[in-house]
């Protein structure tokens, strides 16, 4: 039976992989999250195989517990909460880690019978999942707007982080040296520990690097996976945690690339300690910034020969992107050239924009990423910013003292025209002022990004 | 195979464009629900000795926690990847 139950593991292995590569076109993509699935079905059948079904009740009254939780929150969701949904379901896969090695330990503990690699892995994914099943929910909490978005910090941070961490360090040596013969406290205030950092070092981090954090949270939930796998001795879990692991790895490298700053500097401060929002291009006094109407920009719009969108996450609030590509067709209509920016980190999520815009069933050969978007701006009519603010913020390139600086942009002033749509002059979730509103060719269109929207098309068709 | 599992992951990955990023990493995070396996093994492993009720509300929250993972993760990743499916050039 063993030797089909390794099969078995294998061959979900193996679907896990190609699933994934499925993923790397939109056409195969459906089928690679499918064959993904049944490779998790044929693993979790081979695995109950292989106990036997002991203890099943336990199992039986998770499964239908979390499945059913699972579930239906995934369809319940709207499209905008998906990114902090995906936080949650992995914060989920932290907890079952760390609660697994609770579990582990304190079966194995009265018999003290625990060898040093078992020792290593118990501690290791009790720390990593525990870390990245509190920061996952601080994440979601934060894009979820029950608390503030903005990076949270106080006196003293860095000191209180360091004791936590040595705390986290002093108890974990101490359980891999005595390999688990501790007393009974130890292991709780070791998991309260990592829980309390996960917190720690999600709460600093605010605005536009929320992705950034999900991304490697997941990557990190993957690794205390891999770990839990060398604990209970599961060649499945291994690999799959450490091909998660991996593969989140990547994205959250190149997603900071994508920002231009070293991951280090996402995550241990940029944001959080460098002085806020100091105005930037030079103005002490309030922004002089020219509001428009609908009307005005409907015309704009309407005799233009190219018109690009800019879409960011206000667009993903206000369910925009329907009504974005009604305006779309409508300047189609006339003859007038419409594309779409797409920054790699404009919304919560990357590619959180593709997503919106396909459901909305724009074609993809509108859609361009920044590199070959930014040659087009200069010979562009308009450039029509539908809610994004930071990733279209010119301070990233000058203002030496901006907390973006260097992050690569959309060089939107460089059209003719910009049109910003915003629900006020309130600054974007990262909390820095752009002097992209006080540009000359740049006018405001104020309120709700549907509204504002559905506004245009409806003058658009009136003209 | 650890190794080999890390450089599968690099190689699949880093050919994804960035359109598919967050259906992607929603698959990635379905994946790591593999974790629920994890769950049953120590269920049945607890199912061996004596025990007191608290390790086996642990061990249910294990499981259920990671079902959540499993079947959360794989709903959403088909949901978004659903909307991809509509899109007008019949691909």
């Amino acid at each position: 039976m063993s030797v089909a139950v390794d099969f078995a593991d294998l061959i979900a292995i193996a679907l896990f992989i190609y699933g994934l590569h499925e993923l790397n076109s939109p056409a195969t993509a459906r089928r690679g999250n499918r064959l993904a699935m049944g490779g998790m079905a044929i693993a979790l059948v081979g695995i109950i195989v292989q106990t036997g079904g002991a203890g099943w009740p336990s199992v039986v009254i998770g499964i239908a517990i979390g499945g059913v939780v699972g579930i239906y929150a995934a369809l319940k969701v709207k499209m905008t909460a998906m990114p902090q949904m995906v936080a949650l379901y992995n914060g989920a896969g932290g907890g079952a880690a760390a609660l697994i090695s609770t579990v582990r330990y304190f079966t194995a503990a009265p018999a003290a019978n625990i060898d040093a690699i078992v020792a290593v892995s118990l501690v290791l994914s009790a720390i990593i999942g525990a870390i990245s099943f509190s920061g996952s929910i601080i994440a979601f909490l934060k894009l979820q707007e029950v608390m503030t978005g903005r990076p949270v910090t106080y006196p003293g941070q860095q000191i209180v982080n360091g004791i936590v961490l040595i705390a986290i360090l002093g108890l974990g040596i101490w359980f891999v040296a005595t390999l688990g013969v501790l007393p009974n406290w130890a292991f709780p205030i070791l998991l309260l520990a990592a829980l309390l950092l996960g917190v720690f070092f999600t709460l600093p981090i605010g605005g536009a690097d929320m992705p950034v954090v999900i991304s490697l949270l997941n990557s990190f939930t993957g690794v205390a996976v891999a770990i839990t796998g060398f604990e209970i001795n599961s060649t499945l879990l291994i690999i799959c945690g450490a091909l998660v692991g991996a593969s989140g790895t990547i994205l959250t490298v190149a997603m900071s690339r994508a920002m231009n700053r070293p991951l280090t500097n996402v995550l241990f401060g940029a944001f959080g300690s460098a002085g806020g929002s100091e105005p930037a291009a030079g103005s002490g006094g309030p922004q002089q910034i020219r509001a428009t109407s609908a009307d005005d920009v409907a015309v704009m719009l309407a005799y233009a020969s190219k018109v690009i969108f800019v879409p960011g996450y206000g667009m993903a609030v206000a369910q925009a992107q329907h009504s974005v590509k009604a305006l779309a067709d409508q300047l189609e209509k006339r003859g007038v050239k419409v594309l779409y920016a797409i920054h790699p980190v404009a919304g919560r999520m990357p590619g959180h924009m593709n997503v919106l815009l396909a459901e909305a069933n724009v074609p993809y050969n509108q859609l361009l990423d920044m590199e070959d978007v930014n040659t087009e701006f200069p010979t562009a009519d308009v450039a029509l910013v539908i809610g994004a603010n930071d990733v279209t913020n010119p301070a990233a390139r000058t203002v030496t003292s901006s907390p973006i600086y260097g992050m690569p942009i959309l060089d939107v002033d460089k059209a003719n025209n910009v049109v910003v749509l915003k629900r006020s002059m309130r600054s974007g979730f990262a909390g820095i002022e752009n002097p992209l509103y006080e540009l000359p060719n740049t006018s405001m269109l104020f309120g709700d990004a549907k509204a504002s929207v559905d506004a245009l098309t409806a003058a658009v068709k009136a003209l | 195979m650890l190794l080999l599992a890390v450089f599968v992951g690099f190689e699949v990955i880093s050919k994804v464009p960035t359109t598919l990023h967050t259906p992607l990493m929603s698959a990635t995070n379905a994946i790591h629900g593999i974790v629920l396996a994890g769950a049953i093994v120590i269920v049945a492993a607890l199912a061996g000795v004596t025990h007191g009720p608290l390790l086996t509300t642990l061990a249910v929250a294990a499981v259920t926690l990671g079902a959540i993972n499993v079947f959360g993760g794989f709903a959403v990743t088909e949901r978004m990847l659903q909307m991809f499916r509509r899109k007008g050039d019949g691909k």
